[in-house]
């Protein structure tokens, strides 16, 4: 062979040699490079998770005592029964309640206990003798005859998970125990949406999931007056003094706090942390003038001047400003000397006994008038001490409100035992619990099914290990807390629902998760093309031509055969 | 004669009843209306994207936009203000630490109140994105965040230097309208917001909302795609513009809203026809769930709140009981603690040599020794190795 077809040779080797290492090393080489960091997410669980199916179980217990069963009704009893109810609420979400009712009869001590004079003392007597663990309701029946509750009431709910009914016929004697039972159970089912959870409240919980849906007008009111479900809340008492000229007022509110709200936020430890701060403003002043109204000789605050009262002195309220919790605010209002006594007015102009008002996600202001504590002649500034019992007791209402402690009216027919100083009853807080639960499981999976859908959607966004480890514990959580409230164990179901919440949330939140690699189109071309283009064109061209060359020897080759 | 009279006094009468009946009307609709709104919040975010004096009015037009909301109740804890803030202290003011928005200087909008968020270098995309994505670092304050529900209403004021499809941030950056809309998108996906109101005044803003897809979201801008939004008046004082044409009259417009006004936001898109800003503003609802005649301004730009009566209190036992001081005095034996010494006297005085811990020579005098080594070798070789060893 001469040395032009040596060098011609060697030459093919060189571009086809140098065309495999480009292809061969080169072009994996900088797709792992340019690759980013996506670390594994768990995509089928929460593909499997978005289909949520909740299904929540409540332990009922019946209790049948003297005097409303028949003895042959009687012998069939301990029976246990299940009921179950399904609601499909949109194509992702469908929810089932399972009510595993125990039929018993009472024991000696429980009839001793129901032998009290009152309805209260009952209660008392009853909680004494066994405790109902979380979210189980027990219902003691007793007969048409008993005197223990009052006339025209047939149900009565005590301070703990406790209720009695009332029947309305004595027992008959050819009547089977399941058309007892059968007669028993609208009754029933009635004490249980009142103290567990209606499917109105579930629904509301799981809203977030629901796009755009339709819920009831009551319940809007309710889910937009209370607040989200979140880790923990701040609370912020503070008294309004706009003339300290002529009071000097005191307020013992450490032991205020101590005393009345205490209690409650303990009891609401499971829900949520709170944190309580107060102060007092001087010279602060509210927005709108009020009016003095001869017909009550006093100065009057409307309805709708009401709101306007707030802005103005929410920009002189504080709030901490390193945690990120919702703050509720409760302000104390003492008129000045000259506008009192001021009263505030419905909106047909009745009078409101509390003298106070609340905003929906914000808190709630009383006003306290004190002219009453001092005559004409007093010495200014006059020394006033506030009795916080009665205004805490307003501070507390609006607290539940805000809290979502719904206290919607009961059925008629129903007296509900006031919670007391304790500021919650057990089913209270159940019924909290739960519906804190759904909404926290149907928060958390929204949160992880859409940073799922995002991030997929995305591709450019770098998922790092943390990520992956939260979205991974998020996941494991949520699967925890449904399997809880299909065992019907409430204060584990909520737990785990709120490790969820606050795993998929830091996964969200997450602020390295920031998208700002959008590159169009147009500017990857510009910024590959003068690096590569000069590099490819001579590979290229050289195995076009050694293609051409290799089509040309064979067409010679054939030509030669013929 | 006796007729005449009761027919008089019967026609007052039903006039009477009829608005009696009206008014009734008027609570129930008001009623009505804490449903219908579906918000308990409000908030503002409020950019301005540019920096230098030369766009003062970019800073005067966020700085009145400003204004009018905190004028219409919204805390400023609820507003999160985004400004270079280089107008009020710049060397070219001839009125220092004042930001006019008429000509004759006849309003100071900076005044003594500001409270800016995110000031100088701080305005990037990325914390824009943050603040509206809530991925803020864990240390980041409150006055710093977004902290928005799903009962918020937003409203999202952007001004500066724009073009089709982006917007610029400081002359170093831009944001395009893609990422805006992604952003929007996940906001709506953690229902960060009820409603939002988006508007912009910039060059070709309309570009800036096309590609929104996300639910209840309204935008305004100053000016169609091709179009320049054009600049107010200047004033020869202060030597440059003072405010652009779109959110002047819209300032115009809003100067007529009260916290109590019942417009709507059909009057808000009516602001600045072509023939005062030569520019044309457009619109879009289309995302929008409720009709906009029935949107009140003051669902965005104000912060009405919704209050509901108290009915019911709670009986509390008085009077309080004193709360028992249980706390433990003992205090548990603290450790005795000594001050280090804060100059090394006695090692200055003595001038003691410190003794050291020995460490092999590292890597570059080994190396160097290596070098010398070779070298010498080479030179005179092998043989003298065994001077070595």
């Amino acid at each position: 062979m001469t040395t032009m077809e040596v060098e011609r040779q060697r030459g093919r080797y060189a571009a086809l040699a140098i065309a495999a290492v480009v292809i061969v090393v080169g072009v994996p080489l900088w797709w792992r490079t340019t690759e980013t960091y996506r670390a594994w997410l768990p995509v089928h669980q929460i593909n499997e998770l978005a289909q949520l199916q909740l299904q929540l179980n409540v332990d009922v217990e019946v209790v049948f005592s003297r005097g409303t069963l028949t003895p042959e009704q009687g012998k069939k009893v301990p029976l246990t029964q299940t009921r179950d109810e399904e609601h499909t609420v949109d194509e992702n979400t469908s929810l089932r309640y399972k009510y595993e009712t125990k039929y018993r009869t009472a024991t000696i001590m429980e009839e001793d206990a129901l032998n009290q004079p009152t309805a209260a003392e009952a209660d008392v007597a009853l909680h004494t003798l066994s405790e109902s663990p979380c979210g189980s309701v027990v219902v003691h029946v007793i007969p048409e005859s008993s005197s223990l509750l009052p006339e025209g009431v047939s149900v009565y709910v005590g301070r703990r998970r406790t209720a009695v009914l009332r029947t309305s016929s004595a027992p008959r004697g050819g009547v089977t125990l399941k058309e007892v039972l059968a007669a028993l159970e609208p009754q029933v089912t009635q004490v249980l949406h009142m103290m567990s959870f209606s499917h109105t409240d579930i629904a509301v919980a799981v809203s977030d999931r629901v796009r755009l849906g339709k819920v009831s007008r009551e319940s809007l009111v309710d889910s937009m007056r209370a607040f989200k479900s979140s880790p923990g809340y701040e609370i912020t008492f503070s008294l309004l003094n706009p003339d300290p000229k002529s009071h000097r007022l005191h307020w013992d509110i450490e032991g205020a706090v101590q005393n009345y709200i205490q209690p409650l936020l303990t009891k609401l430890a499971p829900v949520a942390n709170f944190s309580i701060d107060s102060q007092i403003l001087y010279y602060a002043v509210l927005g709108v003038n009020p009016r003095f109204d001869g017909s009550f000789n006093a100065y009057t605050l409307n309805a709708e001047s009401l709101a306007h009262v707030i802005n103005p002195v929410e920009a002189r309220l504080g709030s901490s400003a390193a945690s990120s919790y919702p703050v509720l605010n409760f302000l104390l209002y003492v008129p000045d000397a000259h506008h009192s006594p001021l009263y505030i007015h419905g909106h047909r102009k009745q009078e409101v006994p509390s003298n106070a008002f609340h905003s929906p996600r914000w808190g709630g202001i009383m006003v306290y008038n004190v002219n009453d504590r001092y005559g004409p002649g007093a010495e200014f500034p006059v020394d006033v001490s506030i009795d916080m019992a009665r205004v805490m007791g307003v501070f507390l209402a609006q607290l539940r409100l805000m809290l979502g402690v719904q206290s919607s009216a009961p059925p008629p027919g129903f007296l509900v035992e006031p919670c007391g100083s304790a500021g919650l009853a057990d089913w209270e807080l159940d019924r909290l619990m739960w519906s804190r639960s759904v909404e926290n499981v149907a928060t958390a999976t929204t949160t992880i099914t859409s940073l799922a859908q995002l991030l997929d959607q995305i591709g450019n966004i770098v998922i790092n290990d943390n990520i992956a480890q939260q979205v991974s514990s998020a996941v494991t959580s949520l699967q925890l807390a449904v399997a809880e409230l299909e065992m019907g164990n409430l204060g584990f179901a909520l737990q785990y629902s709120k490790e969820a919440i606050l795993a998929s949330e830091r996964a969200f939140f997450d602020p390295s998760l920031l998208h700002l690699l959008y590159f169009p189109d147009d500017q990857k071309f510009a910024i590959y093309i003068p690096l590569f283009l000069p590099m490819c064109v001579p590979i290229l061209l050289s195995l076009l031509k050694i293609a051409s060359e290799i089509r040309q020897r064979r067409k010679d080759k054939q030509a030669k055969k013929d | 004669m006796a007729s005449c009279c009761s027919l008089k006094i019967l026609t007052i009468l039903t006039f009477v009843l009829f608005h009696a009946f009206v008014e009734s009307n008027n609570f129930e609709a008001k009623a009505g209306q804490f449903i219908s709104s579906g918000h308990t919040n409000n908030w503002a975010v409020l950019v301005c994207t540019s920096r230098f004096w030369f766009n003062y009015r970019h800073v005067a037009n966020t700085l009145s936009v400003y204004r009018s909301v905190k004028r219409l109740g919204i805390p400023d804890s609820h507003i999160v203000l985004m400004l270079a803030d280089d107008m009020a202290c710049n060397h070219r003011n001839p009125k220092p630490a004042t930001v006019f928005s008429h000509k004759n200087m006849e309003l100071n909008v900076y005044g003594d109140d500001v409270e800016v968020d995110y000031r100088g270098y701080e305005v990037t995309v990325e914390n824009f994105l943050r603040v509206l994505t809530g991925r803020l670092p864990p240390s980041t304050p409150r006055s710093k965040r977004l902290l928005s529900d799903d009962h918020s209403n937003i409203l999202i004021y952007l001004t500066g230097h724009g073009g089709n499809g982006f917007l610029k941030f400081q002359d170093s950056e831009e944001i395009s309208n893609v990422e805006l809309a992604d952003a929007f998108e996940q906001m709506w996906q953690k229902r960060r917001y009820s409603e939002l109101l988006f508007i912009i005044d910039t060059c070709q803003g309309a570009s800036m909302y096309e590609r929104f897809y996300s639910p209840n979201l309204m935008a305004l801008a100053s000016s169609q795609v091709g179009e320049d939004s054009l600049s107010h008046q200047p004033d020869l004082a202060i030597g440059v513009h003072l405010m652009d044409r779109y959110t002047f009259y819209l300032l115009e417009f809003l100067e007529d809203i009260h916290p109590a006004s019942t417009t709507n936001m059909n009057d808000l898109f009516k602001v600045c026809p072509k023939s005062q800003c030569v520019s044309t503003p457009g619109h879009r609802t289309d995302l929008f769930l409720r009709d906009p005649g029935s949107v009140l301004i003051t669902d965005f730009f104000g912060s009405v709140r919704k209050v509901e009566i108290t009915m019911e209190t709670i009986h509390l036992p008085s009077p309080i009981e004193k709360v028992t001081e249980e706390k433990k005095y003992a205090e548990p034996q603290t450790e005795i603690h000594a001050y280090v010494d804060q100059l090394p006297v006695a090692e200055i005085i003595h001038q003691k040599p410190r003794l050291r811990d020995w460490h092999p020579p590292d890597g570059f005098i080994l190396g160097l020794w290596t070098l010398i080594l070779l070298v010498f070798f080479k030179t005179y070789g092998i043989k003298h190795l065994k001077h070595i060893f």
